[in-house]
């Protein structure tokens, strides 16, 4: 049986059991099918754990998020819940961050730091972005209890972007603001695609909502939209300048993918939004604190080795 | 002047037939990394060539070693700063093969003294690595020990103190265990006949472990041609997701 599992991956280098990698892409597939979510933040970790060498498993995480995101955002843009124009901002600092970013990941990797800043970035957003998601979760549910309607959250941005200069208009999101807020949101973004090999939903996400204050029915569209666009981008600096994208292991997790989004897509319809809100920011929050245990409880072996990078 | 040319050749050949000689033969000379490829086992054998026939009386020692490829890496270690564990101290090493197998009829120790281990490289204790940076023997210690605790852990360093079988004295065989993330390139199986703490014969057999097929093509054209393996790889996903989009719609 083994040799129907086994598979070789040619840019890896390393034999893995195709199974297990498409299972793993599965159960991404079916939370980020329930949530909404891209799943990339749980990919890279879940490949790294599985003893994939973290530079090919964000690289290709990446490349995975890429398809995963493409019918969804084509969808959204047919029911036209693309803000075209402030995907093209965001898109365009996306790009930026992406090669600003990439340019982090070698310098901190010549440092041998790589990994404890991926750790530590994924710590510190995931817990800010589950904790504040938690605490609005159970603020509904209460709220729900007790009978009233939900608090609902006046629609306006930031002061600090209300002080950038150059405003301009986007229509569909329903906002006069400088397009330098959101030029910085998706470098902010790219950043992350790059070194985390993560779509970046869970943050930008929040941030249209209540740093620019966009029209609630454009944000997940928009959102997906500069993902496609900045996973892509990510996927061919990876491959022209480390050689970290493997294929192979981005279309097992693809494969399962597929499967596990059309599951989760059904079950998110069972459960009512405030809950699968609150599964998610667990979710989100467990992530993290797995993470940190990681940063701080003393490692099985202290050294490691790098090869080829001078 | 002939004749003493003559001579010396002739007292060459008799010393020669003094010395033992090794015959080695290997399962395969080429490993050949498919998608199926899980790991190998590498069956070095062969035999003893006594001069005269004459089998001595005290069991041979041999060492049977297959030597990777050999690349300049860095190893580092961690320490705890404010709580968190991050890579503080780093020592490169010029010379570390990428892989290292070594069996042998009994632990090395036993078989030869500290200078002839080191001189041959028999033995993990006694590769040569040639640390890069300026540091003192004991970190320099520290360092290589971790790195081969790891590359062990990784089964890319392998010994195998009672690995070796010799049968009647004559013939020898060892099987080498070859994990899957083997790195590619020339490799030389050496095979060492050991007596009195001395090497007495030396014999070397090359071996080649590459990528073979759709993996070579793959690996070759994601190195040469980045950016359009880049492509097909966002080319790839895109008609994925499409697809899946597609199925989902008509489910």
């Amino acid at each position: 049986m083994g040799w129907i599992v086994d598979l070789y991956l040619p840019i890896a280098e390393m034999s893995v059991n195709a199974l297990v990698i498409i299972g793993l892409g599965a159960l991404v597939g079916f939370l980020s099918g329930m949530f909404g979510v891209g799943g990339g933040f749980l990919t890279t970790p879940l490949l790294i754990f599985y003893g994939i060498p973290p530079a090919i498993a964000v690289a290709s995480s990446a490349t995975q998020v890429t398809g995963s995101s493409v019918s969804g955002a084509y969808s959204y843009f047919r029911r036209g819940q693309v803000d075209v124009k402030m995907g093209a901002v965001l898109v365009a600092g996306g790009l930026m961050g992406s090669v600003l970013g990439s340019f982090l990941f070698r310098w901190l990797k010549s440092l041998g730091q790589i990994d404890v800043t991926i750790g530590l970035i994924y710590v510190l957003f995931l817990g800010t972005v589950g904790g504040l998601m938690l605490k609005e979760a159970l603020a509904t549910l209460k709220a729900q209890r007790a009978g009233q309607a939900p608090p609902r959250r006046g629609r306006r941005h930031h002061p600090l972007v209300a002080a950038l200069p150059m405003k301009m208009r986007f229509p569909r999101s329903g906002i006069y603001i400088s397009p330098l807020a959101p030029f910085l949101v998706g470098a902010g973004v790219g950043i992350l695609t790059v070194i985390m090999g993560v779509g970046g939903g869970f943050i930008m996400v929040p941030a249209m909502l209540y740093l620019l204050g966009m029209a609630a029915g454009v944000v997940v569209g928009t959102s997906l939209f500069q993902i496609l666009f900045v996973t892509a981008a990510a996927t061919l600096l990876h491959a022209t300048q480390s050689q970290t994208v493997d294929i192979l292991l981005a279309a097992l997790l693809l494969i399962g993918g597929v499967a596990g989004a059309q599951l989760g897509a059904r079950a998110a319809m069972r459960l009512p939004p405030e809950k699968l809100r609150l599964f998610l920011a667990l979710l989100v929050l467990a992530v993290a604190v797995r993470l940190a245990i990681g940063l701080t409880w003393t490692p099985k072996e202290l050294f490691s080795i790098q090869t080829a990078l001078a | 002047m002939r004749w003493l040319a003559a001579l010396l050749l002739l007292f060459a050949g008799a010393a020669q037939a003094q010395q033992p000689r090794l015959v080695t033969d290997l399962s395969q000379s080429r490993i050949d990394i498919s998608y199926r490829f899980a790991g190998a086992e590498l069956l070095i054998f062969g035999a003893i060539q006594y001069p005269g026939g004459v089998v001595p009386s005290e069991p041979p020692g041999i060492a049977v070693i297959l030597r990777g490829p050999v690349e300049p890496i860095t190893v580092r270690k961690k320490a705890r700063i404010a709580g968190i564990w991050v890579n503080t101290e780093a020592l490169r090493f010029e010379s570390a093969p990428g892989y290292y197998a070594v069996a042998t009829t009994k632990p090395v120790r036993d078989l030869l003294d500290e200078r002839n281990a080191a001189i041959y490289e028999i033995g993990l204790r006694h590769l040569q690595l040639s640390p890069a940076t300026a540091a003192d023997a004991e970190t320099t210690g520290r360092f290589q020990e971790g790195l081969v605790k790891l590359r062990v852990s990784e089964g890319l360093f392998v010994e195998q103190p009672y690995g070796v079988q010799v049968t009647d004295r004559i013939l020898y065989r060892a099987r080498l265990p070859i994990p899957s993330a083997v790195p590619v390139g020339n490799y030389q199986a050496e095979i060492y006949l050991i007596s009195d703490g001395r090497v007495r014969a030396r014999s070397t057999a090359p071996v080649i472990i590459d990528k073979t097929g759709f993996e070579r093509s793959l690996y070759v054209f994601a190195q040469d041609h980045g950016f359009l393996y880049g492509l097909f790889a966002v080319a790839l996903a895109v008609a994925m997701g499409v697809a899946a989009g597609q199925i989902g719609r008509r489910a």
